[in-house]
């Protein structure tokens, strides 16, 4: 198979494209993957599986992942000359990673079997932002992974057929898979005479649960 | 965005069929199959539309058993984890733990031992074994043989699993893979039993496809039913038996030739009309694959090590990075997808369930057959609801 230099460097000729990074990866075994801009997104990808020399026909595992908001420190070897003597120092750089949530596409080929190929997009943030274009009209494979992914990360893909919820229940709020998501002590809750287990309860529920509550247990 | 031709069904409509005078001819019937259900292998629902007995629309419902695997898997060192893959697809838990040590192998670094190579396809390929036996026991229950050839299959199963629970110590959740290697060494007396189980599986299956590949009743209800074409299988990323019985040869046994599957010499069954029957046989002729390359491993096997040295299983902590390693399981492609920061835990651990995305096209299966049909192409995804919830 190309490089993904070679894949880049075609990529750019063939499509208007703002935006094609390659993302490092620093474990020996892995792969590297693309970066494009959500615009870009259906694009990259109908040329990926329609092109003749990389036939990606087989769209194997899409990954939901997301990325808070956070500081990154990143260690940098430079050398310095003090006084005429060249010396070298450790620095850290700090710096600010917006949050976003992240979608990945592990893309091989069946007919020509090489592969993979892995093509990231990127949400704006991770509040109102999260609109991704689906691929699902291109490899129906991402029909129920594209499912699983707005069920517990709250990506929207625009143009998926039939988005809904799959592993939770319908009218499930929040993402479990978020990092800053706080499971209820108690899925099943209702009021109960016990004060102790309403107390309990009143930290997780909203206002009108909590006056309900109130009213119906008189000790 | 243009519609393809792949472009999957929305949640449409349906309407009753109309007579010639153009009116309907009766009243559709939803039924809701399941979650408990003898057909549905598990909790799993089928929001199924009916027009008389043909099935017009179909929603597969799962979820009820949903835990958050990958949640958990966050939150939980490395090797927490690995126990956990057991319960992924409780019929082939060392399949399960090959493919996550496989993929922290890749991502550590590590050189797995010749011997722990051996023994890890050894288990592998028993595996297949039990799970394709079984599965074609159901299978055939679901078309109303009830009992017989399932009692026949688990019998055999049972041979293989005391293999698997004198060498790990448990029946079913083995949790026997470890990262560079094997948790414990195979001694010569389980080695003679495992050539003993796997020479006889040949004279069992003998008889079992004596039973079942002519009988007539299966050849009425599988030939010419659920049938996948070769370009929707790729493009809806069906894997396994299902995939190669829709005509297309891909193997990671031989496409990726992970582990030290280059040194055997074995065969892909590719079925040809990617119906139920087609399924059916790729899977027999599997097996048979199976214990040729059991027969070979079994043979081959070297003494040494069963650990790579270098692997630390407490405190460990590989370096930041990602990666996908995936294998051939019995049902299909199982793949891990890991990003290590550097911390104890994996920032995002992923599982690639083959018998969920299998599901995909269930209802491109079963549109416009009976609904008793619905639950023998059910059957023969094999599917395993603790993989497909996770």
């Amino acid at each position: 198979m190309e490089t993904l230099e070679q894949i880049k460097a075609r990529l750019e000729i063939a499509l208007p494209i703002t935006r094609l990074d390659i993302l490092p990866n620093e474990c020996p075994a892995g792969e590297r993957s693309l970066v494009v801009n959500a615009a870009d997104g259906f694009a990259v990808a109908k040329f990926l599986r329609d092109d003749a020399q990389l036939k990606l026909d087989y769209c194997s595992n899409v990954t939901g992942i997301d990325w808070p908001q956070a500081t990154i420190k990143t260690k940098i070897k430079r050398k310095v000359s003090v006084e005429g003597v060249e010396k070298e120092i450790e620095e850290t750089i700090e710096t600010l990673r917006s949050g976003h949530l992240e979608v990945v596409y592990h893309l091989y080929s069946m007919e020509l079997k090489h592969g993979p190929v892995v093509l990231r997009l990127r949400t704006g943030n991770r509040t109102d932002h999260t609109r991704l274009p689906s691929l699902t009209p291109l490899w129906r494979g991402a029909e129920f992974q594209e499912r699983e992914i707005f069920d517990l990360y709250g990506v929207i893909f625009d143009g998926h057929p039939d988005l809904r919820r799959i592993l939770m229940w319908d009218g499930f709020a929040g993402y479990p898979m978020r990092r800053d998501y706080v499971a209820p002590d108690d899925f099943e809750y209702e009021p109960t005479p016990h004060d102790k287990v309403l107390e309990q309860a009143k930290k997780h529920y909203p206002a009108e649960v909590k006056a309900e509550a109130k009213t119906e247990v008189k000790p | 965005m243009s519609a393809t031709a792949e472009m999957p069904p929305k949640n449409f409509e349906v309407k009753p069929k109309l007579d010639a005078s153009g009116q309907p001819m009766g009243e559709l019937l939803e039924v809701s199959m399941g979650p408990h259900h003898p057909s549905t292998h598990g909790v799993f629902r089928m929001d199924v539309v009916l027009d008389g007995e043909e099935v017009v629309k179909l929603k597969p419902v799962f979820g009820y058993l949903h835990r958050n695997h990958e949640k958990i898997g966050e939150n939980i060192s490395y090797l927490s984890t690995m126990p956990y893959t057991d319960r992924l697809d409780y019929f082939c838990s060392m399949t399960n733990n090959w493919a996550y040590a496989l993929t922290i192998d890749r991502l550590a670094g590590l050189a797995v031992p010749e011997r722990a190579e051996y023994i890890r396809v050894i288990m592998a390929e028993l595996t297949r074994l039990q799970n394709h036996t079984c599965l074609i026991g159901f299978f055939v229950q679901d078309m109303g043989a009830l009992g017989t050839p399932m009692m026949y299959a688990f019998r055999e199963r049972e041979k293989i699993l005391d293999l698997f629970e004198s060498v790990s110590g448990a029946r079913m959740m083995c949790n026997y893979m470890r990262f560079g290697g094997v948790r414990v060494d195979v001694n010569d007396a389980w080695l003679a039993q495992a050539k003993k189980v796997t020479n006889e599986y040949g004279k069992f299956l003998d008889e079992f496809e004596g039973f079942l590949s002519q009988n007539e009743i299966l050849l009425a209800r599988t030939q010419g039913v659920g049938v996948i074409p070769k370009a929707l299988a790729v493009n809806a990323s069906i894997t396994g038996p299902m995939l190669r019985a829709a005509g297309v040869n891909y193997d990671l046994r031989k496409v990726d030739k992970y582990g030290i599957y280059s040194r055997f010499d074995f065969r892909v069954p590719v079925g040809e009309h990617g119906d139920l029957y087609d399924r059916y046989m790729v899977r027999v002729l599997e097996m048979r694959e199976s214990i040729k390359i059991l027969q070979q491993a079994l043979r081959d096997i070297p003494a040494g090590p069963f650990m790579d040295p270098k692997a630390k299983l407490r405190g460990f902590r590989p370096k930041p990075g990602e990666v996908y390693g995936r294998i051939e399981g019995p049902k299909g492609e199982l793949g891990f997808y890991v990003i290590s920061d550097g911390s104890p835990n994996p920032y995002r651990y992923r599982i690639r369930p083959p018998s969920f995305i299998n599901l995909t096209i269930l209802e491109d299966m079963c549109l416009g057959h009976k609904i008793a049909d619905a639950v023998v192409i059910l059957g023969s995804v094999d599917i395993v609801l603790g993989e497909v919830d996770r």
